[in-house]
């Protein structure tokens, strides 16, 4: 089977995500469609899936036009897709997430979930995939959701298997075992289409690959002669430095000490176990590991989000472990939280007002309980112009912002006055190249400056060069601290995993 | 066009299409005519209704003065349902707050001997008092325990309901030689003056001061939310709760300071209706003047000015509707129709879009609701 | 979904055993110093001829001291897995004292009590059924009041014009009606449910309300004057002692409710539309994404609920009353509303919650023959309260249907 897109353009208002793309995939291959965020890869797959409608042009199935009104069109006509963020129902099981839409069913339309379990076995044991069909969703790791999100799309017998943005989850080991059940979908006479902004990834698992910037297919590659940073310069549009410009830390004194943390859930599930390490001033301390480990929780609870259960943190000599958010904000800690839509922005208030969403109650922009509007209004002005956040009137509410020039504002905040400790969660997560870059100067800028900052991500490469001393965690501890610059990926990747590299002494 | 016009513009056209089916269930429930194929009388009796709804509302310095006399409770209950919702909570207790506040303001006002000057801002206090503690009972019940305010504040308006019932008939408020819920009058030194003083011994112009409070609070309320830190905390919770939380804000407390704040205007509105309007209370005092505030506050999308405008449409739909009942066979309840139908294609721009082929793009309402969790 | 290194008792189930711990503490306060006041002996009738006694004093000592103990026992060491037994137990201790206390020297009929609390509970129940056949496909539904105001407007005037069978189906329509209203407004044209909730409610109340002074006062005998059904033995079931005139010899109504919840129950968690049902009230996408038509279902799904809360509303006229009064429903939608929450969602667990609220309500009216001191406007409020207990003390432990409330876009 051979699958065409023909001349894909989609509109929404202000923007043209897609503008006039070409692309096709046949069984027994697998296309690699590579471009940063917000070049209109999401877009593009919604389009091929019928969950959008395209303006213009046309969708070949062996060459024979076809339209898609729904996801069911899609699934009829052999396509399957994973989506970046997994469409299962979280308190549902394994089972009964794989044959929603496909039910089996007895008598009076009651679900034979037998049979729903049967499926799922077969499937499973047919790939390897090691499912357990009783298993609840919320109960499973991300790794295993994805497993599951595979067996769903394979059950309905998928001919063109979409992957988007399949790894930003997964361990460096779990990578190498998606891309084994990837060749082997291709075996068993699959097309894939693979989502992504890894460059690494797209070069190790693709026969061909597609470069999509702003819209629009600006090149086509073979991995075989292709080199990262040509595909790179496509993807970006300019030359890009793929590693972060800064010089050798000079440590000085303890800034952020952690001592025998431990956090735990209401429901009495552990989620931060006992972890020790300490932040100095004038170095990048990395928190790296797989998400869901509980580095959110770990943040949350420095950041005093959340209570710790038992332990002490001690910032600068003062111990703020029962410190509320505000009283550590003003011991100096500045906080860029992982979700910047969901804590670090009021999306619907206005750029002035979300940069002081954290500050209004500082002595410039407040006396008593008056606001002083027209200082934040003043300060603002300053604030973009000085951080490049690409906005017509500071007035406008946060949600008319990019991703990139929203963190911006929420970077611009945090760092903008005298501060002793950055604690960055995933400070880059979402934002295009030129934004990614700004944030990682911005970041050794404070280090330089004579800061102590804490930098949590999930992806390996960002942590690695940006970090002075990198830690990782897994379920809940921290189970390496080590240099970057001595360890090689596959090392810290086995830590993920919650192994440790042969020979290694932590 | 600009936002404001446009929004205007939906407005009116949503009260247009509101009268519209109004009309038509006063026409089909017109039985008797239409039994006798009598078309045109039914129709009639639309025009005489219509036409009592406008001057009963506007037609004189009475019916003007009814208006404002209707406005005024529901002025400053619609700003207890719309401060609350600028902080993310559905206040529907309105209801019980105004009893609260009724309560306490005209013990006040009857248990002193004062100085007017002295007496009624002192009731005035009480009665903002009174809502704000009943009004902040959900706060705490949500901040503790997680429990919805839209069902902790229906269940506190029947709880206050007959504990009301059940003060007015006590020794300290029972009126001597009644035995129903009917409470003593409020010293003459606590009752806010009518608002057409000047007009001489008018007696049937029923404005009171109130409206002035009601103005004030609607100042209040827009200083609140533009000019303190206060105002910026219950918007940026009511926005994003977990934003706020991580800007430090304390959010659960700011859940019972809001509905505080809601409580004590929907006080006021009970203590001015107590003290401007009857100058005692009964168990109705506080009538669906609650319920009313709801429709008044979406309509008014929750803004100062938004509350005042709708307050007084709803105040002279009411004022309107009690002369087109004395006009025509068509009952007051007809008023309650009319607000759902406004409330239903104010909050549905898109239906009022497609009816009145209105081009260009559509504001959404917003969304009032976040869920059933804590 | 986070990996667990294991798993020990935090901060807040303490807090939450400690409170319940202080719960027992105020019951057992409760006993020793209220339930001990009056004497005698209280005689709760349970058949035609048959009753026990309960000396009032006694039992308010006794409970009194063993809640006390229960208290100690919660505090120093909680009861695990049986806490909840425990919880359960002591209510029902309790409130056993406080019908003794109540009815010290005097007698009352238990069996027809609790017969009473069964009746009441069916519009509160299918109300609930109504709200939860909505919220678990995703949409909140604030309307049940006037789903079941309209209907028993509606269902009056059907029933006194024709005969019960076509009064009822009128009421269902109605609440079809309505609850089309809602579909239309929040599916298609997106409004925000609550609003559009409390719109059909405003506007139920209002127009029954115009339509009762308008049409129904003037027409009383002939469009608002029926003959309520009678109850039906069932045979043999009935005849079980105590149980049986309390679960067995009731109304139709009575009995499409209990068949109402099994079906629902069975519905939503053994069949193929169950299992969609709920997967667009957690999560749309996910279902929308494997080609389930999200809205469609929702439209299905609410006229049902619709329906439900229709048969709900035709109870008052055609189930007991025999009329249509204004505002006759009286806010018992939004006790169902509690009951969806207080059973989390769950048929049974609404049932359940709808036998408590009419309970209190049943109590109320037997209680006040008796002079106990309590005014009777106390005694009226007990629903309210008994809610606000429940869901204050509930709600933190259940788990709403995650999409209710949003609007779900398939473009």
């Amino acid at each position: 089977m051979k699958f065409e897109l023909r001349g894909i353009t989609k509109r929404f208002p202000g923007v043209v995500a897609n503008d006039g793309v070409n692309l096709h995939v046949s069984t027994g291959e697998v296309l690699a469609l590579i471009g940063e965020n917000g070049a209109g890869k999401s877009t593009l797959m919604n389009v091929l899936y019928g969950l959008y409608r395209a303006d213009e042009g046309e969708l070949l199935i062996d060459g024979k036009p076809s339209h898609f009104s729904s996801p069911a069109d899609a699934i009829a006509a052999g396509i399957g897709m994973v989506h970046q963020h997994f469409m299962l129902v979280p308190v549902m099981t394994v089972a009964e997430n794989v044959v929603l839409g496909v039910e089996p069913t007895g008598r009076f339309g009651s679900l034979d979930i037998d049979e729903a379990r049967r499926m799922v076995r077969e499937v499973s044991d047919k790939y390897s995939l090691e499912l357990d069909p009783d298993a609840v969703i919320e109960d499973l790791s991300v790794g295993v959701r994805q497993r599951v999100e595979i067996v769903k799309v394979l059950m309905r017998d998928a001919k063109i298997v979409v992957f988007d943005e399949p790894t930003a989850v997964l361990t460096p080991s779990e990578i190498l075992e998606f891309f084994e059940i990837v060749r082997s979908l291709v075996a068993a006479g699959r097309g894939v289409i693979f989502i992504t902004h890894k460059l690494k990834e797209a070069l190790s698992v693709a026969d061909r690959i597609n470069v999509l910037r702003r819209g629009k297919v600006v090149g086509e590659a073979l991995p075989k002669n292709t080199s990262e940073s040509q595909i790179a310069e496509m993807m970006v549009g300019r030359a890009v430095q793929l590693v972060v410009d800064k010089t050798e830390a000079v440590p000085r004194e303890s800034m952020l000490d952690v001592r025998n943390v431990t956090v735990v859930e209401p429901d009495g599930r552990v989620v931060v176990d006992d972890v020790t390490f300490e932040v100095r001033v004038g170095e990048i301390v990395g928190v790296a590991g797989v998400q869901g480990n509980g580095q959110t929780e770990l943040v949350e609870a420095i950041a005093g989000l959340r209570r710790a259960a038992s332990g002490s943190i001690v910032l600068g000599g003062r111990d703020i472990t029962t410190d509320s958010p505000r009283e550590r904000h003003e011991a100096g800690m500045a906080h860029i939280p992982e979700d910047r839509q969901r804590q670090g922005l009021v999306t619907d208030l206005s750029i002035v007002e979300n940069l002081v969403l954290t500050r209004y109650h500082d002595s410039e922009f407040s006396s008593g309980i008056r606001m002083k509007w027209d200082v934040a209004k003043t300060r603002a002005k300053e604030l973009v112009a000085a951080y490049d956040i690409r906005t017509t009137d500071p007035a406008q509410p946060a949600s008319t912002l990019s991703g990139g020039n929203q963190q911006k504002v929420i970077v611009a905040r945090e760092l903008s006055r005298e501060i002793r400790l950055a604690v960055a969660a995933q400070p880059t997560r979402g934002i295009d190249v030129g934004s990614i870059e700004y944030v990682h100067a911005q970041i050794v800028k404070e280090r330089d400056a004579g800061r102590a900052v804490l930098v949590v991500s999930t992806e390996l490469d960002e942590v690695m060069s940006l970090a002075d001393r990198v830690l990782v965690m897994y379920r809940g501890r921290i189970v390496a601290d080590v240099d970057p610059k001595k360890v090689s990926h596959m090392d810290i990747g086995l830590y993920m995993a919650g192994s440790r590299p042969s020979g290694a002494v932590a | 066009m600009n936002d404001t016009l446009k929004s205007l513009r939906f407005t009116l056209l949503a009260v247009v299409a509101a009268l519209f089916v109004s009309a038509f269930i006063i026409v089909i429930t017109d039985i008797e005519a239409l039994g006798n194929g009598d078309f045109g009388k039914a129709l009639s009796t639309l025009g005489t209704a219509y036409w009592g709804l406008f001057k009963g509302s506007f037609g004189s310095l009475r019916a003007i003065s009814n208006t404002i006399t209707g406005a005024t409770p529901l002025l400053l209950a619609g700003l207890a349902v719309s401060s609350a919702f600028k902080a993310g909570l559905f206040n529907i207790g309105a209801t019980g707050q105004m009893l609260a506040g009724a309560i306490t303001g005209l013990w006040v006002g009857f248990a002193f001997q004062l100085p007017p000057l002295l007496h009624v801002p002192l009731a005035l206090v009480a009665s903002a008092v009174g809502g704000a503690a009943f009004g902040a009972i959900p706060g705490i019940l949500k901040a503790r325990t997680g429990a919805h305010e839209v069902i902790t504040t229906i269940m506190l308006n029947g709880i206050a309901s007959f504990t009301v019932l059940w003060l007015l008939k006590t020794e300290l408020f029972k009126r001597e030689g009644r035995d129903d819920a009917i409470s003593k009058f409020v010293e003459d030194s606590a009752k806010l003056p009518k608002l057409f003083w000047f007009m001489g011994k008018r007696i049937d112009l029923l404005a009171h001061t109130g409206f002035v409070v009601a103005l004030l609070a609607t100042f209040v309320f827009w200083w609140l939310l533009r000019k303190t830190t206060l105002g910026f905390e219950m918007q940026a919770t009511g926005l994003n709760q977990e934003a706020a939380r991580y800007a430090g804000m304390r959010t659960k407390s700011l859940m019972v300071v809001s509905m505080a704040i809601a409580g004590s205007f929907a006080g006021l509105a009970g203590g001015t209706e107590v003290m401007g309007l009857y100058g005692y209370a009964s168990a109705t005092v506080a009538g669906d003047i609650g319920f009313d505030a709801i429709a008044v506050a979406l309509l008014g999308r929750s803004t100062p000015i938004g509350t005042l405008v709708s307050a007084l449409l709803f105040g002279a739909l009411q004022a309107g509707g009690r002369q087109m009942q004395v006009d025509t066979d068509v009952p007051i309840d007809l008023i309650i129709v009319l607000r759902a139908l406004i409330v239903m294609f104010i909050a549905a721009p898109l239906l009022v879009k497609a009816m009145f082929r209105v081009k260009g793009e559509v504001k959404s309402f917003g969304q009032t609701f976040r869920g059933w969790g804590g | 979904m986070t990996t667990t290194q294991g798993i020990v008792i935090s901060a807040e189930q303490r807090k939450r055993a400690r409170s319940v711990g202080i719960t027992y503490l105020v019951l057992a306060a409760v006993c020793l110093l209220v339930f001990t006041r009056r004497a005698g002996d209280a005689g709760f009738k349970i058949g035609e001829s048959s009753q026990f006694t309960l000396p009032a004093q006694g039992f308010g000592w006794a409970l009194g001291i063993v809640l006390v103990a229960v208290a100690a026992g919660q505090l120093l060491r909680g009861y695990g897995k049986l806490s909840n037994v425990v919880l359960a137990l002591a209510t029902a201790a309790f409130f056993m004292s406080f019908l003794a206390w109540a009815a010290a020297g005097d007698s009352f009929s238990f069996v027809g009590m609790l017969q009473d609390t069964v009746s009441r509970s069916v519009p509160i129940t299918l109300g609930a059924i109504g709200g939860i056949l909505s919220e678990r496909s995703g949409v909140i539904n604030i309307s049940i009041e006037g789903m079941l105001l309209a209907a028993a407007c509606t269902s009056a005037i059907g029933a006194s014009l024709t005969n019960l069978w076509i009064g009822t189906l009128v009421g269902v329509l109605t609440g079809v009606a309505l609850a089309a209203v809602l579909a239309v407004m929040s599916i298609r044209y997106k409004v925000d449910q609550v609003i559009v909730g409390f719109a059909i409610n405003f506007f139920a109340l209002g127009v029954t309300s115009f339509v009762s002074f308008r049409v129904l006062v003037p027409n009383r005998d002939t469009m608002n004057n029926l003959l309520p059904v009678m109850p039906i033995r069932i045979p043999l079931l009935a005849d079980i002692p105590f149980i049986g005139q309390i679960l067995f010899d009731q109304t139709i109504f009575v009995y499409f409710s209990f068949v109402a919840v099994a079906l629902a129950t069975w519905g939503l968690y053994r069949t193929k539309w169950g299992l969609r049902t709920r997967a667009i009230g957690e999560y749309p996408r996910a279902a929308g994404t494997l080609g389930v038509d999200v809205n469609k279902l929702r439209y299905r799904n609410l006229l049902l609920a619709g329906a439900v809360a229709g048969v709900g509303g035709a109870w008052w006229p055609i189930g007991i009353v025999g009329r249509f009064d204004q505002n006759i429903t009286n806010g018992r939608g939004f006790i169902a509303l509690a009951a969806v929450i207080f059973g989390r969602w769950h048929p049974v667990g609404a049932l359940c919650g709808a036998l408590v609220f009419a309970l209190s309500e049943a109590v109320r009216l037997k209680i006040g023959n008796f002079d106990t001191g309590i005014p009777s406007e106390f005694l009226i409020m007990a629903p309210y309260v008994v809610t606000i207990v429940v869901v204050a003390g509930f709600i933190g432990a259940s788990r709403a249907p995650k999409a209710a409330g949003q609007v779900y876009e398939d473009q």
